[in-house]
């Protein structure tokens, strides 16, 4: 007879799906728990840079659709919250571990959003980034969390394609727009490749990940499958390239680029980003100033409950 | 249709579109600011609802107009003493009982308003009202349990809600309010006459308040002005920011 972990990891090889009643290493479900809390704080963290545009949308139309994708952020929380919460861990405590600091979201909502072109090149580039990723967890090994990748992905493919669209209706437009929306990419191109994460060899969790088929595709990887698709897109907006040493390959098939600036990469995720207090705050202050309604909740439905109860008592007597 | 109905059906389009857009506006603030994740989704789509009828009201007074503006120029490009919502819908949106108190106030009034516009002799308006009716059905079952909770919850949730029906109860007159101009279009069978809606709605709010364990305010106190413009200072603050994009860039297209 093969033993549990053998039976783990032959279903891994065998690309069955592990599921949440199935018997699973403790660290392949630490592992999970890290990465899906982390996928959904982004989520949910990701709600205020783009929310804050909310109120200021330059047509009706757009603020239609900013707010629907804000919304569908929230939903992605959602899932990502309920997969997680398969593994054995509440959502409670998942978002204690966000306002605490000890779980991470991604890096690219400690930047701020500062014009308008800002929420295109979100759109565009940061959930144009999250899908590359997204894309390839669709094959993860856990099921919970690849059948909610499945969901998600096709949600961001939609969120990408507008804010592209809403990025050419910039790159197209006046001068101000144009110069608008240069600017934003300039901002946004870079940490948009950070959100792939350090290099492999530099990748704390990778290796056991890759493994486990948790990941499927090495961060290095990734990243340049976005790099390629971007500098077309680029052309397209007819806007300059933020990255001067971009240079097409033909051994390699793939564009060649400038090394990222490190140094930043690992400040803002220690906390040093223009953002990190404020997006913890605003949580922590949401959270806080929503405990009066949850506790009117719990009192209305145990007020309800035991007058329930007292009527079952009453007609059974 | 004759210059005279044409002119009062654009200003009631106009009207109508600028309490949704208001209200819309308002309800979108809370978003990420919700007191847990649910409730940002569920502000997300009662906004998104209000936002889609200010579309269809204001294309419907550009068409009316048909001097070359579309919805956003009716949106943005208007200053607050041109804006013709009720005053209710531009209150702050105060804390999580203020704004739920607001929307039952609002839902319950949409809730009488639109069967009524939905027999507009105006195809338009009344197919604007069928679509509406279906959201408000809706957004009335959620406020309402929102209200039943936080009125018959905690003595905090207690105490901000009545103190939310206290502070909104004055804004709540003019919703009955009839002028020259809707009266012209009650009459030709096109506009409600909302003064005939007042007894339904008094009714209907004072039962949900009653079952929440809240008190109906005694009527000392009246705030009027939205339909002629003359609004509280919250609305140029709101118009401040939302049309600031907008207006920053001349004759651009978003």
């Amino acid at each position: 007879m093969i033993s549990e972990e053998q039976n783990f990891m032959r279903k891994i090889e065998a690309e069955e799906k592990i599921e949440p009643k199935d018997w699973m290493p403790d660290q392949y479900r630490k592992n999970l728990i890290r990465q899906i809390s982390q996928h959904a704080h982004s989520e949910v963290i990701g709600m205020q840079p783009e929310g804050n545009y909310i109120t200021r949308a330059p047509s009706l139309r757009r603020k239609a659709v900013l707010i629907s994708k804000v919304q569908d952020e929230a939903g992605h929380g959602l899932y990502l919250y309920s997969a997680a919460e398969t593994l054995g861990i509440s959502r409670a405590e998942m978002i204690e571990q966000l306002q605490s600091g000890k779980a991470k979201y991604s890096s690219i909502f400690n930047y701020p959003v500062l014009t308008w072109a800002d929420i295109a090149a979100i759109g565009w580039l940061v959930d144009g980034a999250a899908i590359v990723n997204q894309v390839s967890l669709q094959r993860t090994s856990y099921g919970p969390y690849s059948r909610g990748m499945i969901r998600i992905c096709k949600e961001e493919s939609f969120h990408q394609r507008q804010g592209y669209e809403a990025m050419l209706s910039l790159a197209k437009g006046s001068a101000g727009q144009k110069a608008m929306a240069q600017d934003a990419l300039n901002r946004f191109y870079w940490p948009a490749l950070m959100m792939f994460g350090p290099h492999d060899s530099e990748s704390a969790h990778s290796q056991k990940s890759m493994e486990w088929k948790i990941k499927r595709e090495t961060n290095d990887d990734l990243r340049q499958k976005f790099i390629d698709q971007t500098v077309e897109q680029i052309e397209v907006l007819g806007l300059d390239h933020p990255d001067k040493g971009i240079k097409w390959n033909e051994e390699r098939g793939h564009y060649d680029s400038s090394d990222l600036n490190w140094d930043e990469f690992w400040s803002v995720i220690n906390g040093n980003g223009h953002c990190n207090r404020q997006r913890v705050e605003h949580h922590v202050a949401a959270h806080d100033e929503g405990e009066w309604v949850r506790d009117a909740i719990t009192a209305y439905n145990s007020k309800k409950n035991n007058k329930k109860n007292a009527n079952q008592t009453k007609q059974v007597a | 249709m004759s210059e005279a109905i044409k002119a009062a059906t654009l200003e009631y389009a106009t009207r109508l579109g600028d309490d949704s857009v208001v209200l819309g506006h308002r309800i979108s603030e809370w978003i990420s600011y919700g007191p847990f994740l649910e409730e940002d989704i569920a502000y997300g789509n009662v906004s998104l609802d209000y936002i889609g009828r200010a579309r269809m009201f204001y294309t419907y007074a550009a068409e009316l107009a048909n001097d070359g503006r579309d919805e956003d120029d009716f949106a943005y490009m208007r200053n607050d003493r041109e804006y013709r919502n009720l005053l209710l819908m531009e209150m702050p949106k105060g804390d999580f009982a203020y704004s739920q108190v607001r929307q039952l106030f609002a839902d319950v009034y949409y809730t009488y308003l639109l069967p009524e516009l939905l027999q507009s002799k105006d195809e338009t308006l009344s197919a604007i009202a069928a679509k509406a009716i279906k959201e408000t059905k809706y957004h009335l079952r959620r406020s309402r349990d929102w209200v039943l909770r936080l009125g018959d919850g905690t003595e905090e949730s207690h105490q901000r809600a009545q103190k939310a029906v206290d502070a909104l109860w004055g804004y709540t007159h003019e919703l009955f309010d009839m002028d020259e101009t809707e009266q012209l279009l009650a009459d030709a069978g096109i506009g409600v006459d909302v003064s005939k809606l007042h007894d339904a709605w008094l009714a209907k709010v004072s039962e949900i308040l009653t079952e929440a364990t809240l008190t109906i305010p005694e009527d000392e106190w009246a705030v009027r002005g939205g339909r002629i413009g003359y609004h509280t200072e919250n609305l140029g603050h709101m118009l401040t920011e939302m049309q600031i994009v907008h207006r920053s860039f001349p004759g651009c297209k978003w």
